[in-house]
């Protein structure tokens, strides 16, 4: 057995600029609550049905996971719930060993049964309940749980991601006893073995935490409590973080926000930036004339000015780079040199544009009219959607732009009760499978809104996520990208820039690429 | 002997009645002004695609956020759009929303009120108490009820719900104003005659009572065009009205606005002037509207 305490991912290209250093020198202080702003509410309190950060923010918290991302050193994984662990040489079992003394927030202890009964309910949900990323969790065949401390999975084929999904934050371990009476029961309820227990959630106000006495990292967390305050305009947020309201904003800030609170706060605060693991890509109902068409869906892709646009929007929106499926600088991505050569990445745009014309008459389609659904948080979503509307309108396609609240807009993909929508895929950590996941068949990624199959896409995105020599992976991950961006089904636009203003005294939290990533607040203290 | 009287010559000046047009501005010459900007703000609105230098739409990565200068008269958005451009085809999208709105919500309180007036008794009861219950809404609440709960629905352009949005809230008013004007009409001989003629109710509605209310309509309907244009800045800019990129005025003080307003004040001071005149001027021409056709206050 080879013991593994590294990810499988290698190292990124990331600049974590500002990362918390000084927070190693000090001696982290007991003590205080920390005061944040959220931008959007958790539209229920369910880790693996959940997919937007503004659920992580406030829920994590309360929460653990087997592993998790070892915080100053991303991409590297520690154990959370999870002692140690090992992989078999044929890569098909991982075994974990969990740390002793865990507890729920009710007092009850936590042991292996309960990791099972979460995973299981991630891998096959039943009673209702959704498990928004079941398609990363395919390849387990098993869970056992030999004795109370351990849990052995065992895996029908080989997975180059499976470590990196045990460290995933939305893996939220349940209490079996809970949700084996109600499959449903996280929806409604926060019962988790996390360093904060829930206190309350106002609606349109606040979400509040206090320190679990009887958590089981000894001295952890240090904060005595904190306290989320969902803020939804921009303006308001910011205001809130330059009077000190609130000591951050996890998410991100824009380009003007960083620069208007530098000015204001000078060395009061840290900007820390970083490439952001979250890309905006247009997604086609393939079910709605003439979305059906392929091409017409290259057609609108070719008409993006990408590289242009990217240089444009960074200056004013929280997006910075044009990459494919993958983030831009990740190991596995499509350098500039390949990604020139896929459609719509051209650096020619009025070629593009021309063939764009060329392709929408040989498919009929005159006077195309969309109905364009986007989201109504303002950044960055509206700023691309202008330049978006912009593009097309440059060969003659006109659109309608509708953006309903997060809810109504979520619903809409889902539903299928749109025809263009600007779609966001936004993972946890750089991962083939993560990403790629977007673009399988609807059949077997439920985060697919274009409602298509497409068994080409799945069958090379089985083939990569077996396969554990990169280069090898690397060659298949480009094929797929060639697929996906041809029949332009999901067709990425620009990946996002994390940028995070924190008041100078909030320490022990590190930036990662990921606004979903370093958010249970354990090790975070409050330096007065 | 005869007694000659001179008779004295009396002479009679007749005052000169001067066109009505000219007597408004003579009487009223703040309403004048006002009305001289509404009329270029329609023409600017309904000629907007001659008027403005650039296309509103269309961004200029290599003029964001420009300052103004002889090249863009109220500089540019953070997507490099034409301010003043934009502001011109937001008088189209304001006056647009504006006038039908008010239109419809004027028309219909107006039609109501006359109905009301004219029926007297349990309708008038009954319409009255549906009023009350409208009119216990703050405009604004009413309104963004009503957007919220029929959403969307482009008809050549304009959001058809947004008009609804804004016209429901302005009824119960209209209807108030113009059902107290038709209770004293109604008490008129001629409507005695018309009834004793053995008229029917829609006759008697709309070829008597509903002339006689012209006055109070009219005012009512200019006010609420100033109310309208206000209303549908206030929803666009909470995100209820008009959608990016359209240029609106509410819809230019929201978004990369908020953002950027420190470093390109422009972007807001501008459409906030433009609202502001528009609803001045429309309010201001409503009051001397009022005043000039209100035989009370020419006593």
């Amino acid at each position: 057995m080879i013991k593994l305490s590294l990810s499988l991912l290698g190292t990124l290209a990331l600049v974590l600029g500002g990362a918390s250093t000084d927070a190693v020198a000090q001696t982290p202080k007991r003590g205080g609550i920390l005061k944040f702003a959220v931008s959007a509410e958790p539209p229920n309190y369910d880790c693996h049905a959940a997919t937007s950060f503004a659920f992580i923010h406030p829920v994590r918290p309360h929460y653990n996971t087997l592993l998790k991302f070892d915080e100053p050193n991303y991409p590297k994984v520690k154990g959370d719930l999870a002692q140690s662990w090992t992989m078999s040489p044929d890569g098909l079992t991982y075994t974990f060993k969990l740390k002793p003394n865990i507890k729920f927030h009710d007092g009850t202890p936590m042991t292996s049964a309960d990791v099972k009964a979460s995973y299981e309910r991630i891998v096959n949900p039943t009673g209702g309940a959704v498990s928004i990323r079941k398609a990363a969790y395919s390849d387990i065949a098993s869970i056992e749980t030999p004795d109370a401390q351990t849990v052995v999975f065992k895996l029908k084929a080989r997975n180059a991601s499976m470590l990196t999904n045990f460290a995933s934050p939305w893996d939220c371990i349940y209490s079996a006893a809970k949700i084996k009476a109600d499959p449903k029961f996280p929806e409604k309820n926060v019962l988790g073995t996390g360093p904060f227990k829930f206190v309350e959630h106002v609606a349109g106000s606040h979400w509040v935490g206090e320190r679990f006495a009887d958590y089981f990292e000894k001295g952890r967390p240090y904060l005595d409590g904190f306290r989320a305050i969902f803020i939804t305009n921009t303006a308001a947020r910011v205001n809130a973080l330059q009077a000190g309201e609130v000591l951050s904003e996890f998410r991100g800030h824009s380009p003007a926000d960083r620069d208007r609170l530098k000015a204001a706060l000078g060395d009061k605060i840290v900007v820390h930036e970083s490439p952001w693991i979250c890309s905006l890509v247009v997604t086609f109902n393939t079910e709605k004339k003439p979305f059906d068409d392929a091409r017409v869906r290259r057609a609108l892709s070719l008409a993006i000015d990408r590289w242009k646009g990217a240089e444009a929007l960074s200056k004013i929106a929280l997006v910075r780079n044009v990459g494919g499926v993958l983030r831009p600088g990740y190991e596995m991505a499509a350098k500039e040199a390949e990604l020139v050569k896929y459609p719509g990445y051209g650096k020619d745009i009025n070629k593009a544009r021309a063939e764009a014309k060329k392709l929408l008459e040989q498919a009929g389609v005159k006077d195309l009219k969309i109905k364009f659904l986007n989201r109504n948080i303002p950044m960055p979503y509206t700023p691309v959607g202008i330049f978006l509307i912009d593009q097309w309108r440059q060969i003659g396609v006109t659109v309608e732009h509708d953006q309903p609240e997060t809810r109504a807009y979520i619903t809409g993909l889902r539903g299928g009760n749109y025809e263009a929508g600007l779609d966001f895929n936004c993972d946890a950590v750089d991962d083939p499978n993560l990403q790629l996941a977007k673009f399988i068949s609807a059949d077997k990624s439920p985060i697919n809104y274009g409602r298509y199959t497409d068994r080409k896409l799945d069958d090379l995105y089985n083939k990569q996520k077996g396969e554990l020599d990169n280069k090898k992976r690397y060659a298949l991950i480009r094929e797929f990208e060639q697929h996906a961006l041809n029949e332009a089904y999901s067709i990425p636009i620009i990946w996002w820039h994390r940028i995070i203003i924190n008041w100078k005294q909030i320490k022990g939290w590190y930036m990662s690429p990921s606004h979903y990533l370093n958010q249970d607040l354990q090790d975070v203290w409050l330096d007065s | 002997m005869s007694i000659i009287t001179a008779t004295p010559e009396i002479t009679y000046k007749v005052p000169r009645r001067r066109h009505p047009a000219m007597q408004f501005v003579a009487t009223q010459p703040l309403g004048a002004a006002s009305l001289v900007f509404i009329v270029m703000l329609f023409l600017a609105g309904v000629f907007a695609d001659f008027v403005v230098p650039y296309d509103p739409l269309t961004l200029d990565y290599e003029a964001m956020l420009a300052a103004p200068s002889a090249e863009h008269w109220l500089g540019t958005d953070a997507f490099g759009r034409d301010v003043f451009s934009r502001i011109i085809f937001g008088a189209r999208t304001a006056l647009a929303v504006g006038l039908l709105s008010s239109f419809l919500g004027s028309t219909i309180g107006a039609a109501i009120g006359v109905a009301s007036a004219h029926f007297g008794g349990r309708v008038d009861l009954a319409i009255q108490g549906f009023m009350d219950v409208l009119l216990s809404f703050p405009i604004i609440v009413l309104a963004l009820a009503v957007v919220a709960m029929l959403g969307k629905r482009l008809v050549g352009g304009i959001d058809v719900n947004l008009i609804l949005a804004i016209a429901i809230p302005m009824m119960p008013r209209v209807e108030r104003v113009v059902r107290s004007s038709a209770l004293a009409i109604r008490e008129m001989a001629y409507i005695d005659a018309a009834r004793a003629a053995g008229y029917g109710n829609m006759r008697i509605i709309f070829r008597h009572m509903a002339p006689n209310v012209v006055a109070p309509y009219l005012i009512m309907f200019t006010a609420f065009m100033a109310q309208a244009i206000l209303l549908e800045a206030s929803l666009s800019f909470l995100g209820l009205g008009v959608t990016e990129p359209t240029a609106a005025w509410g819809l230019m003080l929201s978004g990369t606005s908020q953002e950027f307003y420190s470093q390109a004040p422009w972007m807001i001071i501008f459409p906030g002037v433009a609202i502001s005149l528009a609803v001045f001027s429309f309010n201001l021409f409503g009051d001397s509207l009022r005043d000039y056709l209100d035989p009370r206050l020419k006593v």
